[in-house]
């Protein structure tokens, strides 16, 4: 079997790899949904095989989980019941998907794993993506701000079916649905986790559109099951070696700065503010890797082989764009925050001024 | 005020246990390495280490990253 080596931290990676972990920590706490859609990629443009990054976002990713999930549970935003449960039938997915990533390691080496990880990345960012956009775009042009939420089409029948005991009552639908709907929606988070080191992709969407969760909720409660099947899946990964823990500290370091900021930031902001970003970055990271894609192509030797010069320009997109995307997260999160806080300020001050001269 | 001091002392106190844990694990790179490659071997008796060192790097750093927004004074607004 091919070792696996881990790449040398020189203090440029090292640096790089805090700046990405603070923005990929903002993108996570804000959206909820780990910020490691933006963190493997980055890592895998550092030269890190996939599986490695998969493995090492995990193990970094759990314990973030917990401290903003706890977090989120102050501001009353997290579902711990509906947290846990989808989290149970998550760790079922991790496993499964564990397993046919090292199966894929084994019959096509590293290179199979980032092919592997970078075209599953394509084919659910440009999904979800869409999906979350044009939901955001509704959001926009249909605001009503004393109507934050109600649950759509599809969660009104998800929450119409009654399955004789299989009924569950969870606080954040204000509703029971039957546990056969949330199985299976845990167990793609997890698979899904596994595989790319991002199961919210999955979760967040799933508990709003499916289950009718308040978007604001489902991103705070996709924290617990993170929490969860993050901590099964990095000992799984732990127990093969492909934990590269120094990676997955140094960005542990930027990333805990700044998923502070984010879970504070959606504090301040409507929700189709978190569900735009999130959408804005999903599509400028699937280019990212989509750029990418013909490079490991090339690798696997599956396409006719692609000149020097070619590789050089596509991994140099690739790792702009990325860039891009981390860019355009930090500057809209960090700007709503702002704002937020300057009318909120404000607002404060005239309820001084007016109790004052009552 | 004096609740003030407090703050800022814990966060200090805990800034520099995140400092010290990051210069061991700059101390300790070959020994980390070399576990992950035992691991990979098939020795696997060590194989919880990088876990465990998930779990205290966050604890520590959690905590001082938490306080350090509050007091540089980024708070969560308060939603009646």
């Amino acid at each position: 079997m091919e070792v696996i080596n881990f790449i040398d931290l020189t203090w440029t990676n090292v640096i790089s790899l805090f700046l990405v972990g603070i923005v990929g920590g903002m993108v996570s706490g804000f959206i909820g949904s780990g910020g490691a859609f933006v963190l493997t990629p980055a890592m895998m443009s550092f030269g890190v095989p996939g599986i490695v990054a998969v493995a090492s976002n995990m193990a970094h990713k759990f314990p973030k989980a917990l401290v903003a999930s706890i977090k989120r549970h102050k501001y009353g935003q997290v579902d711990v019941k509906l947290g846990i449960v989808m989290g149970i039938f998550a760790e079922i997915g991790v496993l499964v998907g564990k397993n046919f990533m090292t199966d894929i390691r084994d019959a096509f080496g590293n290179v199979g794993t980032d092919l592997y990880v970078s075209a599953v990345f394509v084919v659910v960012l440009a999904i979800v993506g869409v999906f979350v956009l044009r939901d955001a775009y509704r959001g926009m042009k249909h605001h009503d701000p004393d109507k934050e939420h109600e649950a759509g089409r599809l969660a009104k029948w998800v929450q119409s079916i009654h399955i004789p005991g299989t009924m569950m009552y969870f606080p954040s639908l204000k509703a029971k649905v039957s546990i056969l709907f949330v199985a299976p929606l845990g167990f793609a988070t997890g698979m899904l986790a596994a595989t790319i080191a991002v199961g919210g992709f999955i979760g967040v969407p799933a508990m709003i559109y499916v289950l009718g969760a308040p978007a604001i909720m489902a991103t705070a409660t996709e924290l617990v099951v993170a929490f969860i099947m993050g901590m099964g899946g990095s000992m799984l990964y732990a127990w093969d070696g492909f934990v590269d823990i120094r990676l997955a500290m140094i960005i542990l370091a930027g990333s805990l700065f700044g998923v502070q900021v984010g879970a504070i930031g959606t504090t301040y902001v409507k929700e189709h503010t978190v569900k735009l970003v999130m959408g804005m970055i999903m599509i400028i990271v699937l280019l990212s890797r989509l750029i990418k894609l013909p490079v490991y192509l090339d690798q696997m030797h599956w396409i006719a082989p692609l000149s020097s010069n070619t590789t050089y320009i596509l991994d140099t997109a690739s790792f702009v764009t990325l860039i891009l995307a981390l860019a355009v997260g930090a500057i809209v999160i960090v700007g709503s925050l702002l704002k937020g806080m300057a009318e909120h300020k404000k607002r404060h001050e005239v309820f001084v001024e007016k109790g004052a001269t009552d | 005020m004096s609740e003030n001091k407090t703050s800022v002392l814990s966060v200090l106190i805990l800034g520099v246990l995140s400092i010290a844990l990051y210069i061991s694990l700059y101390v300790f790179n070959d020994e980390i390495l070399a576990i992950a490659t035992q691991v990979q071997a098939g020795d696997k008796a060590l194989f919880l280490v990088p876990i465990a060192i998930a779990f205290v790097f966050s604890y520590i750093h959690g905590a001082f990253t938490g306080r350090f927004w509050d007091v540089l004074g980024f708070k969560a607004a308060v939603k009646k």
